[in-house]
């Protein structure tokens, strides 16, 4: 028995979210006794392998074959399920990114695993129960799930495990997969990353704007005080409905599900939908000119006014605050 | 075109979530159920591609006799025929093997659901159908356009977008984008009563995760409100007391 956690890349490069699963593994591993090994797939460099040391892995196996540069989830699952059985792992653990959503199920059924998606916490394990508690309703409730069978498979939520360093090394051996030709039907076209966006799902800090701010054009005051904080920006479904915003910024229940550890909310009332995507954010600050806005009841902190006066006051005074350093 | 589109019926997303037995029953007193809102998205596409006598859209869902106005709904909406799973939908993996089992020999060129049933936000479903049905899946997609034998999907990815060309038969979960939910018409409605709904009986697959609980976020500290001057108030708070930056 092991834990096997599968480290995602983007462009070769690893992610936060990716150092949460390795910790989340890690101390799972460890509450159960037994090892921790990790499987990367594509173009990662071996510095950036090892470090996965730091965060709780020890054995790293490394799979670099050129058909399997890009993801591919039938694929991916294979090579993944395949290194689950030679290192005789119960546990399979990975994020619940976009990709993970796509390969975990896929995994699950090869390995005839119950899976959990969007667990937010380190599982139970008591009296031979395994029960991890995930996120149900859109955020409305959590629900302790029980996985009754042998094998487990759990799509972990991003930013809801702290990234912890407890470990030293890691040895990475190269695998070489035997995946089949039919697991390559999907072909990638193309990519296409807006490279100087923080994107939205890994952000730590948001800024959000909705339809009390009239226009797209007055989107530039959203971006600054964005860019001063390092944010992501985001928007309420009837911004990005009317093009104000691309749709990938829509967050709420129909829109992604977001828990940064600051969401800024301008100009937007706080609907039950909307809320339903952000309110596991773990400071929320609002600021309406309603003072009788919805948001106001869910939030940390509040301004009540006009947007158009206190963005740029507050993108000045966060500029200030980083010129001290 | 032969299209499979998974539907699930979900609790109306204005409900207010609570729960009976100590926490362990989800409590539908008083709750509307509705046509699960992706699965509305899949739906529309679905009807889009078949229109012109292109094709035929069928539905499936797995739950009990009271889930039939949902359905029936859907068929309002342009679906032709539907079957439903005579079952208490118990995990996605149970789902999943229904969804496979029944499609297995029928060929169906494509088969699509929602990115997410609302209620447990599994996004679960689709790819175990995939890999049930060893085809190709594709989850999240914000357009599908299909040519012959060859989809093109755009799939979401951190921080942008993914454009894939993919073989039919595919499974695919669909988002925002792919298509304008569509609202059921007089003649839609009238046609939807008619329209064949067969009941089969669910095979036998254990589940293989059980809820045994349920909590509700705890509740945030009162607000602390601040004036329209207090900017760099602000800034220090979000420094020194929630230390967020
Ligand atoms: C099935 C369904 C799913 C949905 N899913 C989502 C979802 O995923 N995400 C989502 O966001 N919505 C969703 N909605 C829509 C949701 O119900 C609300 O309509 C929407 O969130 C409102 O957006 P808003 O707050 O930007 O606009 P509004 O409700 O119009 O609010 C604008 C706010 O701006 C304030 N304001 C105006 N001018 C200023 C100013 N100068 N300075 C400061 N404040 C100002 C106003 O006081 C008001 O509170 C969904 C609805 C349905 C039915
Ligand atoms: N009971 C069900 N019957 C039919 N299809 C379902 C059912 N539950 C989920 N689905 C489909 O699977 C999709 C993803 O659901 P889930 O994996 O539960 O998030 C939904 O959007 C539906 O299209």
């Amino acid at each position: 028995m092991s834990v096997l956690v599968y480290v995602e890349n983007a462009d070769g490069q690893f992610k936060k979210s990716t150092f949460e699963v390795v910790s989340y593994a890690a101390a799972l591993a460890k509450t159960l006794n037994t090892s921790l090994a990790a499987i990367s797939i594509g173009n990662v460099a071996d510095v950036a392998l090892s470090e996965l040391g730091k965060y709780g892995a020890t054995k790293i196996l490394n799979v670099t074959s050129d058909k399997l540069k890009t993801f591919v989830n039938q694929a991916y699952a294979s090579v993944i399920a395949e290194a689950a059985a030679k290192e005789s792992a119960d546990i399979v653990v990975l994020s619940n990114s976009f990709s993970g959503k796509g390969l975990a199920p896929r995994i699950a059924v090869k390995l005839q695993a119950g899976l959990i998606s969007g667990a937010v916490a380190l599982p139970e394990v008591s009296d031979g129960k395994f029960i991890v508690k995930r996120t149900a309703f859109s955020g409305k409730a959590f629900a302790f799930t029980e996985i009754t069978s042998a094998k487990k498979v759990i799509a972990l939520n991003p930013n809801s495990y702290k990234v912890e360093e407890t470990g030293a090394t890691a040895a990475v051996e190269n695998f070489e997969s035997s995946v089949k030709d039919s697991d390559f039907k999907s072909v990638i076209k193309e990519i296409v990353r807006a490279t100087d966006k923080i994107s939205l799902p890994d952000a730590e800090l948001v800024v959000s704007a909705g339809r009390g701010l009239k226009g797209p054009e007055n989107w530039k005051m959203i971006e600054d005080l964005a860019d001063a904080l390092g944010a992501a920006t985001a928007c309420s479904k009837p911004v990005s409905d009317a093009g104000w915003r691309p749709h990938e910024e829509h967050v709420g229940q129909t829109g992604i599900a977001i828990s940064p550890n600051l969401y800024i909310a301008v100009g937007i009332s706080g609907a039950i939908q909307h809320l339903a995507g952000v309110s596991s954010s773990k400071t929320i600050v609002v600021i309406n000119k309603d003072p009788e806005a919805p948001f106001f009841k869910v939030a940390d902190y509040g301004i009540v006014g006009d947007a158009f006066d206190i963005v740029p006051k507050l993108t000045e005074a966060v500029k200030a605050y980083k010129a001290q350093g | 075109m032969k299209i499979l589109v998974c539907i699930s019926n979900v609790p109306d997303t204005t409900t207010k979530i609570t729960f009976t037995d100590n926490n362990t029953q989800f409590n539908a007193a008083g709750v509307q159920f509705i046509l699960n809102p992706y699965d509305e998205i899949a739906l529309a596409r679905a009807i889009e591609l078949t229109e012109g006598g292109k094709g035929t859209v069928s539905l499936i869902h797995i739950g009990e006799l009271s889930t039939e106005p949902t359905i029936r709904k859907a068929l309002a909406i342009g679906a032709d025929d539907a079957v439903r799973v005579n079952a208490q939908p118990k995990d996605a993996w149970f789902v999943a093997n229904q969804i496979a089992a029944y499609a297995k020999d029928k060929s169906f060129d494509l088969i699509l659901t929602g990115r997410e049933s609302i209620d447990y936000n599994g996004s679960q479903v689709t790819a175990m159908i995939g890999e049930l049905l060893d085809i190709p899946s594709v989850s999240i997609i914000k357009k599908l356009d299909v040519d012959g034998s060859n989809a093109t999907l755009e799939r979401e990815i951190e921080g942008g977008k993914e454009i894939l060309s993919v073989p039919t038969p595919l499974v695919a979960s669909c988002a925002e984008g792919v298509a304008e939910p569509k609202i059921p018409n007089m003649r839609g409605i009238m046609s939807a009563r008619t329209k064949p709904l067969q009941v089969i009986e669910p095979t036998a697959v254990d589940a293989l995760t059980v809820v045994k609980n349920y909590e509700t976020p705890a509740p945030r500290g009162a607000v602390k409100m601040l004036q329209d001057t207090d900017a760099e108030k602000l800034v220090e708070l979000l420094h020194s007391e929630a230390r967020v930056i």
